[in-house]
C-alpha cells in the first residue's frame, strides 16, 4: 500500500513546480498508470514516492518504507563487468536480505525470468531484452511490496515489451502495489487498474479504469493534456 | 534605492576614504626608519589580506548556512564574496612582491604567510572554476558549499604546514600578545585602512550580490 | 553502526571486485607510477644533487600523481547504467556509500603505492628496508587524509564539465599539508634520524586525517542528494 498527500515540489530559481498538490492512495494488488507528457513531473513523482527527493510540501507513505520499494527505470542500475548473479547478490546485500538466502533468491529469480543459463555471464554480454530482465530481477531480489516503474518500456522491442507487461501483471496479481509512469498510453493501459493523467505537476484526472477501453482512455488523455 | 545603487554608494565612500587614508599615510604619517617609503604600500597590502580572509571566512560561513537551510540567497552571497575575495587576494599578491623586492631583495619567497595567501587565492580560483563548471543551479550551490567549507578548514592546516619553515615575514604587529609594536600614528593609519577595506569589501559584495545569478554558464532549469 | 559498516563493506567489496574484473585501472595506474619515477630519473642532474636529498620529493610527487589518477575512477564506474541512482534508492545511509568508496579507493591506492615504493627503492637505490615499518606508517597516514578529500571531490566532479581537469585543480591545495609533513618525515627516516624526530609530523598527519575524514563524511550526502 502507498499513499501521497499534497505532494508539492519545485526546482530551480525562479522555482518551476514539478509537482503541485498530488494526492492519491493505492492498495496492494492494484496498478496505477500515470500518463503524462515529458516534463509533466512523472520522474519527480516517483522519486518523491521512493524517498529520493524530499518534497517541499506534503508527504508520501510507503508501507514497509524504503526497503519495500522495487524500482525499474529505463536504466538497469547493473554493473556491466559483473555477472548477473554477482549483481543480484550485491543488491540483495544492500537491501538486507540475509546472507544464507541471497543465493537461492538470485537463482530462483533468474530461473523465473529465463536467465538461468546466463547467471555467470557479465551483464555487458547480454542483449537489451535480457538486460531488462536482469534489471527486473534486480528490482525484485528483496521481494518488494511496492513497484515503481519509470518509463520501463524505453528501448524494448515489441516482443520484449509484451513479455515485460505480462510479468508486471503477474507481479501485481501477487499482491504488490504498482505505479507505472509513462508518456505512452498504449504501453501501459492494459496493466492499469487505476489511471491518472499528470500535466504540469497536477493530476488532471485520477479514477479507476473501470470498463474503459484503450481508445477511450487515449482520447481522454489527449483532452486532459491539451486542456490542462 | 536598489541594492546595486546602495552598493555603489558604499564603494564610492570606501574609495574616498581610501584616498583619505593615503593622504594621511603619505603626508602625516612618519616614514619608517629602516624600510623608507616602500613601507607605505603596507597600508594597502595588510588590509587587502584582511579583506581576503574576511571574504573566505564568510564564504565558509554562508556555505554552512546554505547546506543547513538551502536558502539560495546564502549561495549567492558566498559566490559574491568569493569573487571579491579573489580580487583582494590579487591585490595582496601584487603589492607583496612590489614591497618585497626592495626590502627582502627578492620578488617571491616561500615564506609562511605568503604561501598561505597564495593558497587562499588558489582556493578562491578553484571555487569559481567549480561554479563555472556546473550547469544546474541547485547542484552548483551544493557543490560550491561543500568546497567552500573544505577550503576554510584547509587554511589553518596550510598555515601549520608552512609555519614550520623559517619565515621571513614581518611578525604580526597589531594582534599579538604584547602591546602593538608600531608608533602610534602608523598604527592609527593602519587601523583606519582596515576599516576602509572592510567598507570596500561590503560595497563590492553588495554590487556583486545585486547583479549575481550565482555565476556559472548554464541555465537555472531544474531537472524534472 | 553495524549496519553502516556492513553496507560500506558491501560497497567496497563490489568496487574491488569490479576493479579485479577489469584490471585496466589498476594496471594503468601502476604503469603511470613507474613512468613518473622514470621521468624523475631523467629529469634531474645526478652529479649536482645527491639522490638521497631529493628522494622524499620524488616519492611524494609520484604518489600524489598516482592518487589523482586513482580517484577519477571511483564514481566514474557508478555512472554506467546509472548505478549511482540505484545506490541512492537502496535503504542505506549516504555515509555508508562514502565510507565504502573511501575504503575501496584506499585499497586501490595502497596497491599502487606498494608497487611505486618497490620501484622507487629499486630505481634510486634508496635504503628503505631498515626503515620500512615507520615509512609505511607515514605513507598510510599521509594517504588517508588526501584520499578522503579526493573521494568527496570525485563525487562532485563527475557531474561537471572537464572533470579530469577539475579534480586536480580542486584537490591539489588539499595535498599540500600532508605532502609537506610526509616529505619531512620521509627525509628524516631515510637519513636515519631518530624516530622521535618524525613524531611531530606523524601527529600533524593524524590530525589532518581525523579532521578531513570526519568533514568529508558529513559533507558527502550534500553531493549526492537530489
Amino acid at each position: 500500500m502507498l499513499s501521497a498527500e499534497g505532494l508539492t515540489h519545485a526546482f530551480g530559481s525562479p522555482p518551476v513546480r514539478a509537482l503541485d498538490g498530488i494526492s492519491f492512495r493505492l492498495e496492494s494488488g492494484r496498478t496505477l498508470a500515470v500518463f503524462g507528457p515529458n516534463g509533466a513531473g512523472k520522474t519527480t513523482l516517483l522519486k518523491v514516492l521512493a524517498g529520493l527527493i524530499r518534497p517541499q510540501a506534503g508527504h508520501a507513505h510507503v508501507q514497509g518504507g524504503r526497503r519495500a520499494i522495487g524500482w525499474i527505470g529505463h536504466q538497469s542500475h547493473l554493473y556491466s563487468h559483473l555477472t548477473v548473479r554477482e549483481n543480484l547478490l550485491f543488491w540483495a546485500s544492500l537491501y538486507g536480505v540475509p546472507e544464507p538466502q541471497r543465493g537461492a533468491r538470485a537463482d530462483d529469480l533468474m530461473q523465473r525470468l529465463g536467465l538461468g543459463d546466463r547467471a555467470t555471464q557479465p551483464v555487458a554480454a547480454l542483449s537489451r531484452g535480457l538486460v531488462q530482465r536482469a534489471a527486473i530481477a534486480r528490482a525484485l531480489v528483496h521481494e518488494p511490496g511496492v513497484l515503481l516503474l519509470d518509463e520501463p518500456f524505453t528501448g524494448l522491442d515489441l516482443a520484449a515489451a509484451g513479455e515485460f507487461r505480462r510479468l508486471i501483471a503477474e507481479l501485481a496479481r501477487g499482491g504488490r502495489a504498482v505505479v507505472l509512469a509513462t508518456h505512452n498510453v498504449d504501453e501501459g493501459v492494459e496493466l492499469a487498474t487505476e489511471i491518472a493523467f499528470l500535466h504540469r505537476g497536477r493530476f488532471v484526472e485520477v479514477a479507476p479504469r473501470g470498463a474503459r477501453g484503450p481508445a477511450e482512455i487515449a482520447a481522454a488523455y489527449r483532452r486532459a493534456v491539451a486542456g490542462g | 534605492m536598489t541594492l546595486a545603487q546602495r552598493g555603489r554608494r558604499v564603494t564610492l565612500v570606501g574609495l574616498a576614504l581610501l584616498a583619505g587614508v593615503y593622504v594621511r599615510a603619505l603626508v602625516y604619517t612618519p616614514v619608517e626608519l629602516h624600510q623608507g617609503p616602500a613601507q607605505k604600500i603596507f597600508y594597502v597590502h595588510v588590509p587587502a589580506a584582511w579583506s581576503a580572509m574576511l571574504a573566505m571566512g564568510l564564504v565558509g560561513l554562508t556555505s554552512i548556512l546554505y547546506l543547513l537551510v538551502k536558502d539560495p540567497r546564502y549561495d549567492r552571497f558566498a559566490a559574491a564574496s568569493a569573487e571579491v575575495g579573489t580580487a583582494f587576494s590579487l591585490v595582496m599578491l601584487t603589492t607583496g612582491p612590489i614591497w618585497a623586492k626592495p626590502i627582502w631583495g627578492t620578488w617571491w619567497t616561500w615564506d609562511a604567510r605568503l604561501t598561505l595567501t597564495l593558497f587562499l587565492f588558489f582556493i578562491f580560483l578553484g571555487y569559481l572554476l567549480l561554479r563555472g563548471a556546473v550547469g544546474e543551479a541547485g547542484l552548483r550551490a551544493r557543490y560550491s558549499a561543500v568546497l567552500g567549507i573544505c577550503g576554510l578548514v584547509l587554511l589553518p592546516f596550510i598555515h601549520l604546514s608552512v609555519y614550520l619553515f623559517r619565515t621571513l615575514h614581518p611578525q604580526p604587529i597589531v594582534l599579538k600578545p604584547s602591546a602593538p609594536s608600531l608608533p602610534g600614528s602608523m598604527l592609527a593609519t593602519l587601523l583606519l585602512s582596515f576599516g576602509v577595506f572592510t567598507v570596500l569589501y561590503l560595497g563590492f559584495v553588495m554590487q556583486r550580490y545585486a547583479i549575481g545569478d550565482g555565476g556559472g554558464g548554464g541555465g537555472d532549469a531544474g531537472s524534472a | 553502526m553495524a549496519e553502516l559498516l556492513r553496507h560500506a563493506w558491501a560497497i567496497a567489496r563490489k568496487d574491488l571486485l569490479l576493479e579485479f574484473r577489469t584490471r585496466t585501472a589498476i594496471l594503468s595506474a601502476a604503469v603511470f607510477t613507474a613512468l613518473v619515477l622514470v621521468v624523475f630519473n631523467f629529469g634531474r642532474d645526478p652529479t649536482a644533487v645527491p639522490t638521497l636529498t631529493i628522494a622524499p620529493s620524488i616519492l611524494w610527487v609520484t604518489f600524489s600523481f598516482a592518487g589523482m589518477v586513482a580517484l577519477n575512477r571511483a564514481f566514474q564506474l557508478e555512472l554506467e547504467n546509472q548505478a549511482l541512482d540505484g545506490l541512492l534508492l537502496a535503504p542505506m545511509s549516504r555515509y555508508s556509500l562514502y565510507l565504502g568508496k573511501l575504503a575501496a579507493n584506499l585499497v586501490f591506492v595502497a596497491a599502487v603505492e606498494t608497487i611505486g615504493l618497490f620501484l622507487f627503492a629499486l630505481f634510486f637505490d634508496v635504503p628503505i628496508w631498515r626503515v620500512l615499518e615507520p615509512l609505511v606508517g607515514v605513507i598510510a597516514l599521509a594517504t588517508v587524509g588526501f584520499i578522503a578529500v579526493g573521494t568527496l571531490f570525485s563525487a562532485m566532479v563527475i557531474r561537471t564539465r572537464f572533470a579530469e581537469l577539475m579534480l586536480p585543480v580542486l584537490l591539489l591545495p588539499f595535498l599540500i599539508p600532508p605532502l609537506v609533513w610526509a616529505v619531512q618525515a620521509t627525509g628524516a627516516l631515510l637519513a636515519a634520524r631518530p624516530l622521535s624526530e618524525v613524531t611531530g609530523s606523524l601527529k600533524l598527519l593524524a590530525a589532518y586525517d581525523i579532521v578531513f575524514v570526519a568533514l568529508a563524511t558529513f559533507l558527502f550526502p550534500a553531493t549526492v542528494e537530489q
